[in-house]
């Protein structure tokens, strides 16, 4: 199409435009009616012949596939029963083993008659994140009530006062202490993994070597190797007889594998901001850090959410590696609660039910940061 | 320079803090069990009969009862245990750096294991050794027959390297089929994807018991390709402590061997057997001996029976895995199950 001509007014376009031209004009096909369902599936299922035949044999897929499922998992399920032989009867899953296995695969070791103060702990820690999700409550009192927030859960998981009994963190288990591995790893390694971002991109000779050294140290062996090395290296470095809290050695270990991964995330968003951001803050006076923190760091960690909650939920479900230091996270308990010979060949339900659980904490995750990501965009759009 | 500085002084805090936070446990196990009145036992994370927490979390098995009974013999409640649930990497070198008193965690008690770590093995709870189970239909008779048939194995275990020993010391062929998670390797086994699966027996019991449709068209080979014996551990160093758990032990057999269990412990304490008058300490010294309660081996039996009983009740036919005694027997009965008299 070539550029009208620098002389034409713009008026002159218009009018020309919307002048009809007998015999030029082209009679269209109606509309394709929009919003049916006929409608959807031909523009989105059947729209050319390569198209068609991946929706055939999808569908196909899915008739072969879904049927026998819905009759294991719900038709010819066994829903309750104390005996497994029942199971065994039956050709469908086995969840009776959640009915009689779930205290235990929710809440580990925990002492049983205590389950109420975990659970209330969990809910409590649900809510909080719920409110903080919204941003009508994004206000100074939020910080307050997630002090409040977790100093009640924590209360309630050690107990020792009020009545409650004190119960040992080895005792910790399932659900709560795979959220508050996640929880606390997560609220930890941020701020450290946004130091090393910075570190990293220092001109300060000694700054930027530690962070390098540190980034590329522990990014380079696995989670499982730092876990490794913190359960059965460094007690045999501590002088006899000196022990380290195990919950304490594993959230150290998930901290620093966490922050050197999040630090690279991090760094992706700062490199992407243009060069001009810097020049303009410096030529408004600002020191290093109020243009870091009030110019540099917004933008960047809103253009790294993705990254950075990709990270996230892969370390919610690297948790899982603590079972190495004898910890009983989630999936511990599931497979412990399948000791029991009896109901041993029920394995695929119990990993199921466990397997629901992570996918619904990390769908959370990933739904919230695309709501986030559209959220924080509309301020930023340009007109 | 400034900043190594700050570095260095940096981890000195974080090591003090460390430090401070640790738990202070000062001269050798034995008074330390005391003075902190709680046994810190070493257990599997998860092996149903040995050591597993049931749906109440509360911990059960035979090892379990290991750590039960040196509790009851040494601080006089079977309950004063802390269960430190250990991967099988991380078992020896928790007991190495002190994290834990014992270890009752099905460990092959071997040389290298005896000598190199640092470590002392007391008693063995527990005679396993690997075999062979295949299906009935197959007319096998004798691990010598299985050349050639595919055998189900998990990987990175010494359960494969002794097949493969085996295999090779008999000049037979070999198709291993390994199988990293061990719910695998039997769903296999029993899907038909190989002719046998190799385990410890105690473990090819469980399975067929539990697992197998019918039980009864599946059979364990008499062959047994390895020795297994599971044995409590301590730690060098400690000579009071190894003595106080390798007794502890050996007072379960003794009381089985005896005829004393939980239910009738207080009536024997009238008993004019000398053996059972020095055991329970009516005839008092052996307590004393250990630099423990005269009573320490009635705690034990009042608190969690004689061996027999912990057998039956966590891995014998009264329990879930209905294994037969074999040769966890007392010596009388055919068993290898013998202690160094009590006097």
């Amino acid at each position: 199409m070539s550029q009208p001509p620098v002389t034409e007014t713009p008026d002159e376009i218009f009018a020309r435009e919307e002048e009809p031209v007998d015999g030029l004009h082209k009679e269209e096909a109606p509309p394709r009616a929009r919003g049916s369902v006929l409608g959807w599936m031909r523009a989105n299922l059947f729209s050319s012949i390569p198209n068609t035949l991946v929706t055939i044999a999808c569908a196909a897929l899915l008739a072969v596939a879904v049927p026998p499922l819905i009759q294991w998992a719900l038709v010819e399920a066994v829903w309750s029963a104390a005996d497994p032989a029942q199971c065994r009867a039956a050709e469908g899953a086995c969840w009776a083993l959640i009915e009689q296995k779930h205290r235990f695969i929710l809440f580990g070791l925990y002492p049983f008659d205590q389950h109420w103060r975990p659970l209330l702990a969990v809910a409590l820690f649900v809510v909080a994140v719920a409110v903080s999700c919204h941003p009508g409550f994004w206000r100074p009192w939020l910080a307050v009530l997630w002090v409040c927030t977790l100093g009640i859960c924590a209360l309630l998981m050690w107990g020792g006062v009020l009545g409650l009994t004190f119960v040992e963190t080895e005792r910790w288990g399932g659900l709560p202490l795979t959220l508050i591995l996640a929880a606390v790893g997560i609220v930890c390694a941020f701020p450290i993994s946004i130091v090393l971002a910075l570190g990293r991109r220092s001109e300060m000779p000694a700054v930027h070597a530690l962070s390098v050294g540190f980034i590329e140290l522990i990014r380079g062996v696995p989670l499982i190797s730092v876990l490794f090395m913190a359960s059965v290296m460094v007690p045999l470095f501590l002088p006899e007889g000196v022990t380290v809290n195990k919950l304490l050695r594993a959230l150290i270990g998930i901290v620093l594998f966490t922050a050197a991964y999040l630090a690279e995330a991090v760094r992706g968003g700062l490199q992407s901001i243009p060069r001009g951001q810097f020049e303009a803050a410096d030529a408004l006076g600002l020191s290093y850090w109020q243009k870091t923190v009030l110019i540099i760091l917004p933008q960047a960690l809103k253009i790294a959410i993705p990254p950075i909650v990709n990270q996230f939920i892969s370390m919610f479900k690297d948790t899982s590696l603590v079972i190495i230091i004898g910890l009983f996270d989630l999936l511990t308990t599931a497979k412990t609660a399948l000791t029991d010979p009896p109901w041993r060949p029920f394995y695929v339900e119990s990993y199921l039910f466990a397997g629901l659980i992570y996918w619904a904490f990390s769908f959370f995750m990933s739904r919230y940061s695309l709501f986030l990501e559209r959220r924080l965009e509309a301020g930023a759009k340009r007109a | 320079m400034e900043d190594r500085l700050r570095a260095f002084v940096t981890s000195s805090i974080i090591a003090i803090a460390l430090f401070a936070g640790g738990q202070a446990q000062a001269g050798p196990t034995f008074d330390a069990v005391k003075a902190r009145g709680e046994l810190v036992c070493g257990v599997h994370t998860g092996l149903f009969g040995f050591a597993a927490p049931d749906e109440k979390g509360v911990w059960k098995g035979l090892d379990v009862d290991m750590c039960r009974a040196v509790a009851a013999s040494v601080l006089g409640s079977a309950d004063k245990v802390r269960y430190v649930p250990l991967s099988a990497q991380a078992r020896l070198t928790a007991l190495q750096s002190g994290e834990i008193d014992m270890l009752a965690r099905n460990t092959t008690w071997t040389l290298t294991r005896d000598t190199a770590n640092g470590l002392n093995f007391t008693n063995v709870n527990y005679y396993d050794g690997q075999g062979f189970m295949v299906r009935k239909s197959l007319g096998v008779k004798s691990a010598k027959e299985l050349s050639g048939a595919t055998v189900c194995v998990q990987t990175g275990t010494t359960t494969e390297l002794n097949l493969a020993d085996y295999f090779r010391a008999n000049k037979l062929e070999l198709k291993p089929v390994t199988i990293e998670k061990y719910e695998e390797v039997t769903a296999a086994y029993f899907a038909g994807r190989c002719d046998a699966i190799t385990s410890d027996v105690s473990q090819l019991a469980a399975i067929r018991a539990n697992d197998a449709s019918a039980p009864a068209d599946h059979v364990i080979l008499p062959e047994i390709i390895s020795k297994e014996p599971l044995a409590v551990v301590v730690r060098h160093g400690d000579d009071q402590w190894f003595d106080a758990v390798k007794w502890s032990i050996a007072a379960m057999v003794e009381a089985e061997e005896k005829g004393l269990t939980a239910a009738n412990v207080d009536a024997a304490m009238t008993s004019a057997d000398p053996t059972v008058k020095r055991l329970l300490g009516v005839t008092p010294g052996m307590g004393a001996a250990l630099g423990l309660d005269e009573k320490w081996a009635y705690n034990i039996i009042k608190q969690v029976g004689n061996y027999g009983e912990s057998f039956e009740r966590n891995v014998g036919m009264g329990s879930k895995l209905q294994l037969p005694r074999g040769l966890n027997a007392l010596w009388t009965q055919g068993g290898l199950m013998y202690t160094a008299p009590i006097r």
